[in-house]
């Protein structure tokens, strides 16, 4: 037997300060939860009002956009058209919306903070064990604070789902300033650049590339959350699949599986051709 | 007139630079330096002073110092101890802005590995010294355009520089260090990663334009063939330190050293020692 005497808890301190924390700043925390939730309708406010056809057009475009094929525009548009064909129309947009909003965050929060991770060693130091540690713990505990701070509903889905997602976009958004070329930056330099044109003149453009990588892994990572945070209430395709497993109801369970993947697909295939479209030797 | 002078200026790489410094003044070998304090002695006790509206050419092996030589002139490198003058005035005592200033107005720079832009045209890279003070798109594109012309590529305005062949883009390199109109131009090893063919005409091509613009140029090489063919003057550095300063002719007849000395005769007696065997 382990001594008693040894032993120690680390779950009341944790406690406690949670309490602290809702105690003392509860209004910023409901002025960060309104925010957010107020965009995630917004959102899926436009998703709905949208015609099912308009959508698929809309990311058809996109796509096309991308990368100036007619392939990637075919497959998504028959894909998606495949979701709503199973019954998924609904479910899907309310995970896309919340992805949507999920990943606009993860944009604003993980590429300033990479920005910094590569500028400054003290916060690398810091930041980098932190991002292990956000991506090794399981992802279940996340969701338990953001509870406590949020309440059951969207919001808290969409925080642990950034938490979870975020580490990637801000490894790689580091990784692709710290790999431009120190002679390019010499040459800036040299030319009486301040620090600020070298950031978005020379650093950030030749790091589009990496940091368009580190987006889609943060959108992958998302979506792997979207069975997860709905159990803690937020609706769409995670709903369902918990709901199929619930009521041993295999197939539901199943075709809402295949409509995550379908969005999965389609997001991937995006965001990969607007990085390879972005990348010039 | 010298533009540009060094006096007693020292870099040390490394944690316990400051340390390492004395030892450096005291007299201690760079050996006995690095095995104590783990510190590199990249520059000791360098004095130059660099002649204006000529080409001054620093000529070393690699790590002789001589790249972070030329950086201290636009204090890319800081060095650890020592005064940089340009016109008289220490350049060491410019705050930030007035150092940006410095390299905007006074010094350009040309690398190895050309240094371009490769998210910008060929065009906007040449007229980048001017975008960066802030001229108008239009003016400065303008100016860039003269440039481009200048060098000789015409035509290529809108190419990235990937799609351009070596000798091409240090063409840009020179002509983006031209557009900014700098009495100064740094160049360190600009013409070592070109084919020798294109680096005789780039020679020519900078010879050429130095006739009629009277730049302050500051050409750094490991090659000597290349050093006496382009210098007016030639500074000679080995392992941080200048063992001798001279014109083309003087370094040829009166070497300071043997160091010196058997790099003027591996050149000398090339031809000459065709067949002889040993």
């Amino acid at each position: 037997m382990f001594p008693k005497s040894l032993e120690f808890s680390i779950s009341q301190p944790i406690n406690d300060f949670v309490a602290f924390l809702i105690e003392s700043y509860g209004e910023t925390f409901r002025a960060i939860s309104n925010f957010i939730l107020s965009g995630l309708l917004q959102i899926e406010w436009v998703l709905r009002a949208l015609p099912w056809w308009g959508t698929i057009l809309i990311f058809m475009a996109v796509a096309y956009l991308c990368v100036r094929n007619y392939k990637l525009p075919l497959l998504v548009g028959g894909l998606l058209m495949l979701a709503g064909m199973l019954g998924l129309w609904d479910l899907t947009m309310q995970t896309l919306a919340l992805m949507l909003m999920a990943t606009l965050i993860s944009c604003l929060v993980g590429i300033p903070t990479g920005v910094l991770v590569a500028k400054v060693r003290v916060m690398r130091n810091i930041l980098i064990p932190m991002l292990d540690i956000m991506q090794t713990m399981p992802s279940f505990v996340y969701l338990i604070p953001a509870i406590m701070l949020f309440g059951l509903g969207k919001v808290p889905a969409v925080l642990a789902t950034i938490i979870y997602g975020v580490p990637p976009l801000i490894r790689l958004t580091s990784l692709g300033i710290r790999q431009v070329d120190q002679e390019v930056v010499e040459a800036a330099l040299a030319f009486g650049s301040s620090s600020r044109q070298i950031l978005f003149g020379v650093e950030l453009p030749l790091a589009v590339p990496t940091i368009l990588a580190g987006l889609n892994q943060t959108i992958m990572m998302s979506l792997s959350m979207v069975v997860v945070s709905s159990m803690i209430g937020a609706r769409g395709l995670g709903q369902q699949v918990l709901e199929g497993i619930q009521t041993l109801d295999v197939g539901k369970g199943l075709e809402a599986g295949v409509g995550i993947v379908i969005l999965a697909v389609v997001l991937d295939r995006i965001t990969q051709g607007l990085g390879q479209s972005q990348r010039r030797d | 007139m010298a533009a540009i002078e060094l006096q007693n200026v020292y870099k040390i790489f490394g944690r316990r630079n400051k340390e390492a410094l004395k030892m450096v003044q005291a007299g201690v070998s760079k050996a006995d330096v690095l095995a104590k304090t783990g510190c590199v002695v990249a520059l000791d006790d360098v004095n130059l002073s660099i002649g204006a509206s000529q080409i001054s050419v620093i000529m070393g092996l690699s790590g002789s110092g001589k790249s972070t030589l030329v950086r201290h002139i636009n204090r890319l490198i800081e060095p650890t101890s020592g005064k940089i003058l340009y016109n008289g005035e220490d350049i060491m005592q410019l705050t930030p802005s007035g150092l940006r200033k410095f390299r905007m107005h006074h010094s350009s720079m040309v690398f190895q590995s050309f240094g371009l832009f490769p998210h910008r045209t060929v065009l906007q890279n040449a007229s980048y010294g001017h975008i960066v003070r802030g001229t108008k798109k239009a003016e400065a594109e303008a100016i860039g355009k003269k440039w481009i012309d200048a060098v000789g590529l015409k035509g290529y305005e809108n190419k990235y520089p990937s799609e351009l062949s070596g000798g091409m883009k240090q063409r840009v390199g020179l002509a983006r260090a031209l557009a900014a109109d700098t009495d100064i131009i740094l160049m360190d090893e600009a013409f070592s990663a070109l084919d020798p063919l294109i680096r005789a005409e780039m020679q020519d091509q900078l010879i050429d334009l130095q006739r009629n613009l009277a730049k302050t140029i500051v050409f750094i090489t490991h090659d000597l063939d290349e050093a006496l063919r382009i210098g007016s003057k030639i500074s000679i550095l080995k392992d941080g330190q200048v063992v001798q300063t001279g014109l083309p002719d003087d370094i040829l007849r009166n070497p300071a050293n043997d160091y010196v000395a058997r790099f003027v005769e591996r050149r000398v007696h090339i031809p000459a020692q065709a067949g002889v065997s040993k």
